[in-house]
């Protein structure tokens, strides 16, 4: 997959089941968390869906909104783990 | 307890209200009152009442007057100190007729005036209607346990128990205002005096609304919480000293609620302290037999079963149960919401509402009930999380700190660490408040406020030209020297206690079946005495309740005081989306019914229901919706009910019409008097 495509599909989640309007759209760096878009059940949901999606295991220890508060953030997290 | 509804002209040439007007009123709340129903008219005011008789059966009935018959009332609910109250004015010269409580209001308030309000222990809801000057006074409890509302227009003043009797008014225009909505999906309720209805107010509970001829009008607050001033201690007493007396206080709450019924006297048992200590006092209140009733859940993560029936032996009382299903709060939901009259976020009520059924037919009226220890104990989760949010704001750096919430949720101690950093994080937020108003409700406010990006674009701009009213902007002067708690427990009670839990969750489940509850935690010496306490007596370190559950002590089964407090929760969202629930739930959350309702956006509700239907599917038993998407969905969906039953009206239902077996006809008289001048 593509970075761009990473993007995409990381905010089209995002739109789909948080904000629930495609045509609403969050800035890359905004704070999920801060700004309210998911509460920290939501949060979960979207962990397991990257952990379903791109097949991979986060280690308790990894979840802390420092890899997750962001969709920058998400990326920069996730990126080299599916290069690994 | 009762309903009441009536219809003043302030005007010096108003029209003389209907009667058939006022029956059809009557007849919207008539399951308020099933017993009997009277009506007063003159040339200005007409009154009318439904009955649930409870004390005097004989000669209660309403509108009664004073001695000359210049001052009528109707009157919704329970004087508890009626009896020393009559006392007292027999010996200033009043003489009674009657042996009920009514008969002692319209007297107080012969001798006291507006004074008399603050004497009075008890629930009620009440029209004083002075014929002579025409003033028209209205009063509400201190913490509002009865509704009233209340619409002025054009000098005319409707006011009733329940928005639909002014509904029943077919010149009354109905529309949803939505100021009160955003502090629905803010507060979790409208706060009065908003009621969910644009251009009907909901009377601010403690408080006299007074209307003279001409149409000048008043509000009085007669009274609030108070709370001790930080670092005080306005009753000192020692841990001993403080128990002895909540019990003596807390007893003879009790005592009185029992007693004072011309009917048996039950006793809702949720399995928590609250009512088992209700349940207990009351049971040595009062010889013979003693009824308990309980909610249990299908769902083990809700059902408290065991703990219901080792108080019931305790009691050795005679127990009933309801087990709710998912299915039930289906089915019922749209009822739920015929008495609400309101959007709500959570089912918890619906429950109630099987549950008052099965009270009733059970030949009980009057039932007591544990409501309102939480909110004047300190036996909540957002006193506990506040204080240790203000404990970690000192250190925000602090890694051991917010460790404390496991304490708080052990479901966060027992998960894999998955949840606890995000968890923090979520708490995090809103830190930096600390010290100022609002903090203690900061999370809650901010994580429901998530909701409104369901609104509908047109929705959203109009609140930004006329936002909703913040409590934050009107709370007593005094306010900000109040210590954390006292802080949180002011804007528990503005909030949440008056605006939804006796309300939705109480008043309007228990009457829809016409049952009366009774709150000895809500008795106002009981609140006077609970809110002018130590905190640390409240909330000893982290242990909520700290003096209730030491007064409870060798009265109640230990293993009822000593578990984990659980909030009294039902199945949300879960109830709506398996594939066997009922088909309003899709009807109403269609696009077009979303369309037409004009308060949310069609296509967000559709993505949140099929969101939840897929999930539904795919969940484990231990799984859940999140908190924001079972408060989304039941918001939605019950606020799309109060638009389809209230708004869109076809469904105002409006049963056979009312007998009455009181009536007084003062028209002629009026009319001729004034053809005299």
């Amino acid at each position: 997959m593509t970075a761009d495509g990473l993007r995409t599909e990381i905010h089209q989640f995002i739109q789909k089941n948080f904000l629930f309007d495609d045509s609403k759209a969050i800035d890359d760096d905004q704070s999920l968390l801060a700004s309210g878009i998911v509460d920290s059940t939501g949060i979960l949901e979207l962990i397991s869906h990257l952990e379903g999606t791109y097949r991979l295991k986060f280690a308790d220890s990894e979840l802390v909104a420092d890899n997750f508060d962001s969709v920058n953030r998400i990326i920069g997290f996730i990126t080299p783990k599916l290069q690994a | 307890m009762c309903g009441i509804a009536g219809i003043v002209n302030l005007t010096e040439r108003g029209e003389t209200p209907s009667a058939g007007l006022l029956a059809r009123m009557i007849g919207m709340i008539r399951h308020r009152g099933p017993d009997e129903y009277g009506m007063y008219r003159d040339g200005h005011a007409g009154l009318v009442h439904a009955r649930l008789s409870i004390i005097d059966l004989a000669s209660g009935q309403q509108p009664l007057a004073n001695e000359d018959g210049s001052l009528w009332i109707i009157f919704n609910g329970e004087i508890f100190n009626y009896v020393e109250l009559r006392e007292e004015l027999e010996t200033l010269g009043h003489r009674f007729r009657t042996r009920s409580d009514t008969e002692v209001i319209v007297h107080a308030f012969e001798a006291w005036g507006e004074e008399c309000f603050a004497r009075f222990n008890g629930q009620w809801a009440l029209a004083l209607w002075d014929s002579r000057r025409r003033r028209l006074v209205l009063a509400r409890d201190r913490v509002g346990v009865r509704p009233l509302y209340i619409r002025e227009s054009g000098g005319t003043v409707w006011f009733a128990s329940e928005v639909k009797a002014i509904f029943a008014d077919p010149s009354v225009p109905r529309a949803v205002n939505i100021q009160a909505l955003a502090q629905t999906f803010t507060y979790w309720a409208s706060v009065a005096p908003l009621s969910f209805f644009e251009g009907i107010e909901e009377l601010k509970p403690g408080s006299i609304r007074v209307y003279e001829a001409g149409g000048a009008r008043r509000d009085t607050v007669y009274w609030y919480p108070k709370y001790p001033a930080r670092d005080s201690d306005p009753s000192p007493m020692d841990v001993r000293e403080a128990t002895e007396a909540l019990r003596t206080k807390l007893d003879e709450a009790t005592r009185l609620r029992m007693v004072r019924a011309d009917v048996p006297v039950g006793s809702y048992l949720s399995g928590g302290i609250d009512s088992s200590v209700t349940a207990w006092l009351g049971r040595q209140a009062k010889t013979g037999d003693f009824r308990t009733f309980s909610i249990r859940f299908d769902d083990a993560e809700f059902d408290e079963t065991r703990f219901q029936r080792a108080m019931a032996a305790t009691l050795d009382s005679r127990h009933e149960e309801y087990v709710v299903t998912r299915a039930d709060i289906a089915r019922v939901f749209p009822d739920v919401i015929w008495h609400t009259e309101r959007p709500i976020l959570r089912t918890a009520p619906a429950p109630m509402f099987l549950l008052s059924r099965l009270v009733r037919n059970a030949g009980i009226k009057a039932v007591l009930t544990g409501e309102g220890a939480d909110e004047v104990l300190g036996g909540y989760d957002i006193f506990r999380e506040a204080k240790i949010r203000e404990f970690w704001s000192r250190q925000p750096a602090s890694q051991c700190r917010p460790h404390l919430f496991d304490r708080l949720y052990p479901y966060l101690a027992r998960s894999p660490k998955r949840a606890h950093g995000l968890a923090v994080e979520f708490w995090r937020q809103g830190l930096a408040l600390a010290g100022k108003p609002g903090f203690s409700h900061d999370p809650r406010w901010r994580t429901t406020a998530m909701l409104k990006r369901f609104f509908r674009p047109e929705i959203t701009s109009s609140l930004a030209l006329r936002p909703m009213p913040d409590v934050l902007a009107s709370l007593p002067l005094e306010f900000g020297s109040w210590d954390g708690l006292g802080q949180a427990q002011f804007l528990e009670v503005a909030t949440l206690l008056s605006s939804y839990l006796i309300s939705s969750q109480g008043d309007r489940m228990l009457m829809a079946h016409s049952v009366e509850g009774r709150f000895p935690f809500l008795d106002a010496g009981v609140m006077e005495f609970c809110n002018n306490l130590q905190p640390r007596y409240k909330i000893a370190g982290l242990n909520e309740k700290f003096l209730l559950k030491r007064m409870a002590r060798g009265m109640i089964p230990a293993e009822i005081i000593d578990r984990q407090k659980q909030p009294y929760r039902a199945p949300d969202a879960i109830s709506f989306v398996h594939p066997a629930a009922p088909s309003y739930v899709q009807d109403l959350l269609s696009e077009e019914s979303v369309r037409n309702a004009g308060l949310f956006e069609p296509s967000a509700v559709c993505t949140l229901l099929s969101k939840l239907t897929e999930r539904a599917q795919a969940m484990d038993q231990n799984e859940n919706f999140s908190n924001t998407d079972n408060m989304a969905l039941v918001g939605i969906l019950s606020a799309q009910l109060v638009v389809r039953q209230f708004v869109h009206g076809s469904a105002l239902h409006d049963g056979p019409p009312v007998r009455f077996t009181t009536m007084i006809d003062r028209t002629a008289e009026h009319t001729h008097r004034e053809g005299q001048v």
